[in-house]
């Protein structure tokens, strides 16, 4: 049965509510932290002001964090919902991140967060700020048991395939927590959400310096946030390479489709800036990338496998392989998971009928190709190759901001250390439209880890196709429609409630 | 010490803790119930505010337990959670919804400019707490009364009606259960209130509140509890499934545990109306808090012991789900069991900031003066 309009939704499902979540959660990872910087400032020198400039932004905090939870709680059940394969086969291992991050970061952030916000005279100080922390803490656990998971489906280890259960199991827990993905993965994302939480404080900021208004809190927010956005945008860069690197090793599909990469070559460049050519095709060797391209040279090899000479595979090798250079072609894939899958099936009927030598060679045979088992369930080897269009433009654009988010961090401190801030029209401005791109470019992120690793909800295990719930597709289409309407509906909500308390300034809120 | 444990044992104790998890939800669902009487207990915007403030500082505890709830299911019965979630999509995806409107309600309600107005937030609460907490409840009962769902040699699941679990409101089993749920809720809300807040008119509405929700929940609940003592259940052998008259009667007596916790639990909340109508005790919450955790606890617990199907088929008996056909593998739970540690060190943060947070009742006074204010 061709599923495939079942699957396209189901991942438009989960994308659409993905990336409503990834609107929220990167202010509620940076913010909470600046936010516990300003009180803190405020415990230490008993300042009122700096009290003002802390329940300013902790109200704003609170409007995001709300809708954040409102569109996290389905990510949760989604996963059962509309990819119950999916939670059986991988559940043995992807439940247990989830249930950790519960009990671990939900309950802390959801009971200091009474505290953080109602308890000003309630507990003393100090326990006040302490909650203030352990929002901050909750929330990022709560990212760190996500990309535990999240690494785990780029890079799956620790785990071994049960063909009694027909699923995987856990085999080590600590090698799941820390796989080299996860934890690149973990540092780069939070590290995003660190830069969102700055460049929205700044930015805000920057509108009031240039209304004249609320001068000393809007300079002493960019002094802490910018301080704050520069150190954790120069982390945001070191992590992002770490990043790249590990999908070289481990995504070399995903990596080529970065970088839009169909002929593979040693001392490699990396494009900085260029325009693909949609007309060229896997195989054809004839037409060029990109119609124009700008190039920096060898920095390809050296950032994905740290050697300038190192060899980078292309598109074209690792649909239809390149025996010189050691990468094994799709199709030889496919074939090697088709003999595990049936292998599989035999044994299973071996153990149904009772014919135990059967039974064991079937076992052997399964054995000795389980690692190719997700390429069984493909067709046709071009179906390894992700939206090269896509994940290329989206890793580009994502690269580009991350730079120039560093770069505004920078001329800000420096403009507010040497007390010239204010009359730095174009930079404040600059600094206002900057909370857009910081959005832009998280999505981008997330666009780049998601659509990169297509057509695998598990990477070379288990693809989405076999992933779903088998559901009528209106069913999917009803739920897909309303999430698109009320998740829209509360943003809208959500960015007229956060324009208002702005425009109302600190003194007033 | 958890490796050197039988399969069954981890699945037993794991199915114990999300039995517990599930009663500790239902415990705090005082918040949704009291969401469905802002208009009721409430006259004055000022008392809604006074409400909804009260209730505003425990709703994320709620949400948090429904997540770790579901949490828990997958990681410890991941097929379960599979076939259930994958097969009645349309309940379980009502009763999402019915959760993301709650999520944003107390934030968004009195803000300038919130879009919608004030109004549509409070909808939103009671729809919340009205239909939320009866789909739940309906979702819990199908473990009792089963669903139309089968599963293939990998386990693989598919619904067999196309009505998606939509078809659960037409059992009356289901029905009862869900508005059980709906009146508990709301009689532990009148009970919190009573606790919670310092306003004479809002304590003279919340015991009479009480009094009407408590004809109901009585009702239903003794009626829910003659259904589950005389209904038929799904039991297994080595040869499979099959079905077993009175079941959940004979889980009781073979449990005598279970049906202590059960009647226990069942009188500490009757004991908590009595108080609180009759004796004007404010301190009706913790009885039948205790009392409801005991109560759902033991209810959960029938499903996960004495060889009883957590979630029966109805279409194919043999695709039926126990505790062991449908857990994570012995490592798994092992890792799980010792991260269970957590549980009492998170319960007592919890009890701790409650208390801090508590200490004294909230006034309108109190709520006018908090800039931060729901």
């Amino acid at each position: 049965m061709d599923n495939s309009l079942l699957v396209d939704l189901s991942r438009g499902q989960f994308a659409l509510t993905a990336l409503y979540h990834w609107l929220f959660v990167p202010l509620t990872l940076g913010l909470s932290f600046i936010v516990a910087m300003f009180e803190t400032i405020y415990v230490k020198t008993n300042d009122s002001e700096w009290k003002k400039i802390t329940k300013f932004w902790m109200g704003l905090f609170a409007i995001n964090f709300a809708i954040g939870i409102a569109t996290g709680i389905i990510m949760e059940f989604e996963f059962g919902t509309n990819w119950s394969n999916y939670s059986w086969i991988v559940g043995d291992i992807f439940g247990a991140p989830l249930a950790i991050e519960g009990l671990m970061a939900f309950f802390m952030e959801s009971t200091f967060f009474a505290i953080m916000f109602f308890g000003w005279d309630k507990v003393s100080k100090k326990v006040h700020l302490l909650s203030t922390w352990l929002v901050a803490i909750g929330s990022n656990l709560s990212a760190l048991w996500i990309l535990v998971a999240n690494g785990w489906m780029q890079h799956p280890v620790g785990m071994k395939f049960n063909v009694d259960t027909a699923r995987f199991e856990m085999e080590n827990f600590f090698d799941v927590v820390f796989n080299p993905m996860a934890v690149s993965k973990f540092l780069h994302t939070v590290s995003s959400g660190y830069v969102m939480g700055s460049l929205f404080v700044v930015g805000i900021s920057a509108w009031f310096l240039l209304k004249r208004r609320d001068v000393l809190f809007a300079k002493r927010s960019i002094i802490v946030a910018a301080s704050f956005g520069l150190l954790t945008s120069i982390f945001l860069i070191t992590t992002g390479d770490e990043s790249a690197h590990e999908v070289a090793m481990k995504q070399p599909v995903k990596l080529a489709a970065m970088e839009g990469l169909y002929e593979g070559h040693k001392r490699a460049g990396i494009v900085a800036i260029g325009q693909l050519n949609t007309d060229k095709e896997i195989g054809d060797t004839t037409k060029d990338e990109f119609l124009w391209k700008l190039e920096i040279p060898y920095a390809l090899s050296f950032l994905g496998y740290r050697d300038i000479n190192a060899f980078v595979p292309g598109l074209n090798e690792l649909v239809n392989g390149d025996p010189q250079n050691s990468v094994e072609s799709a199709n030889e894939k496919i074939r090697k998971g088709k003999i595990a899958l049936n292998a599989l099936r035999s044994y299973k009927n071996a153990k149904k009928s009772d014919t135990q030598d059967v039974a064991k060679s079937a076992l052997e045979e399964f054995r000795m190709y389980e690692k190719y088992l997700g390429y069984g369930y493909l067709d046709k080897p071009k179906q390894i190759v992700p939206p090269i269009g896509l994940t290329f433009y989206s890793f580009h654009i994502m690269v580009g901001l991350g730079s120039w988010f560093a770069g505004l961090f920078l001329l800000l401190l420096y403009f507010s250390m040497v007390g010239k801030i204010e009359g730095k029209t174009l930079l404040l401005r600059a600094a206002l439209f900057s909370i857009p791109l910081g959005y832009i470019a998280g999505e981008a992120g997330w666009i780049v880890a998601e659509v990169g690793r297509q057509p695998w909800a598990i990477q070379d295990m288990l693809p989405v196709g076999v992933a779903t719930s088998q559901l009528d597709t209106t069913a999917v289409i009803i739920t897909m429609s309303l999430f698109a309407i009320i998740f829209t509906t509360l943003l809208i909500a959500e960015i007229k409630i956060m324009l208002t308390q702005i425009k109302i300034g600190y003194k007033e809120a | 010490m958890f490796e050197t444990f039988t399969l069954l044992t981890l699945q037993q104790y794991w199915w114990f803790l999300v039995s517990l998890l599930g009663a500790l939800f239902v415990f705090i669902t005082f918040v949704q119930g009291g969401q469905t009487l802002l208009y009721k207990i409430a006259k004055t915007e000022k008392e809604r505010d006074v409400l909804v403030a009260s209730l505003g500082r425990k709703w994320e505890l709620s949400f948090t337990a429904l997540v770790m709830f579901g949490g828990a299911l997958f990681a410890a019965f991941p097929l379960f959670y599979a076939v259930s979630f994958g097969g009645a999509y349309f309940v379980w995806m009502a009763i999402l919804f019915c959760f993301i409107i709650q999520a944003v309600s107390y934030e968004y309600r009195k803000k300038p400019n919130n879009f919608l107005g004030k109004r549509t937030y409070e909808i939103f609460l009671f729809i919340n707490g009205s239909l939320g907490i009866i789909l739940i409840g309906m979702a819990v009962g199908t473990m009792f009364s089963g669903g139309n769902f089968i599963k293939d040699d990998m386990n693989l699941s598919a619904w067999t009606l196309s009505s998606r679990g939509l078809e659960a409101a037409l059992n009356p089993f289901n029905v009862v259960f869900g508005f059980t749920l709906f009146f508990l809720a709301r009689v532990q809300a009148s009970l919190y209130f009573l606790n919670n807040i310092s306003h004479k008119q809002i304590e003279k509405r919340s015991r009479g509140q009480l009094k009407n929700d408590s004809i109901f929940f009585v009702g239903f609940f003794v009626f829910l509890s003659i259904m589950l003592l005389i209904m038929s259940g799904f039991s297994y052998n080595e040869s499979g499934f099959f079905i077993e008259k009175y079941k959940f009667l004979s889980n009781f007596l073979a449990n005598p545990i279970l049906l202590i916790f059960f009647l226990v639990g069942t009188l500490m909340v009757l004991y908590a109306i009595f108080i609180s109508l009759f004796k004007k005790s404010s301190k009706g919450i913790w009885f039948s808090g205790i009392g409801t955790v005991l109560v759902v606890l033991s209810i959960f617990c029938l499903l996960g012991f004495n060889n009883t199907a957590i979630y029966p088929s109805l279409s194919d008996i043999q695709s039926s789900l126990n505790i062991q056909n449908s857990s994570g593998s012995h490592y798994t739970l092992t890792v799980m069991s010792y991260v269970s540690f957590l549980v009492p060190f998170v319960l007592g943060y919890i009890i701790l900031v409650w208390k801090s947070m508590d200490k004294t009742k909230i006034t309108s006074d109190e709520i006018q003066a908090d800039s931060h204010h729901y």
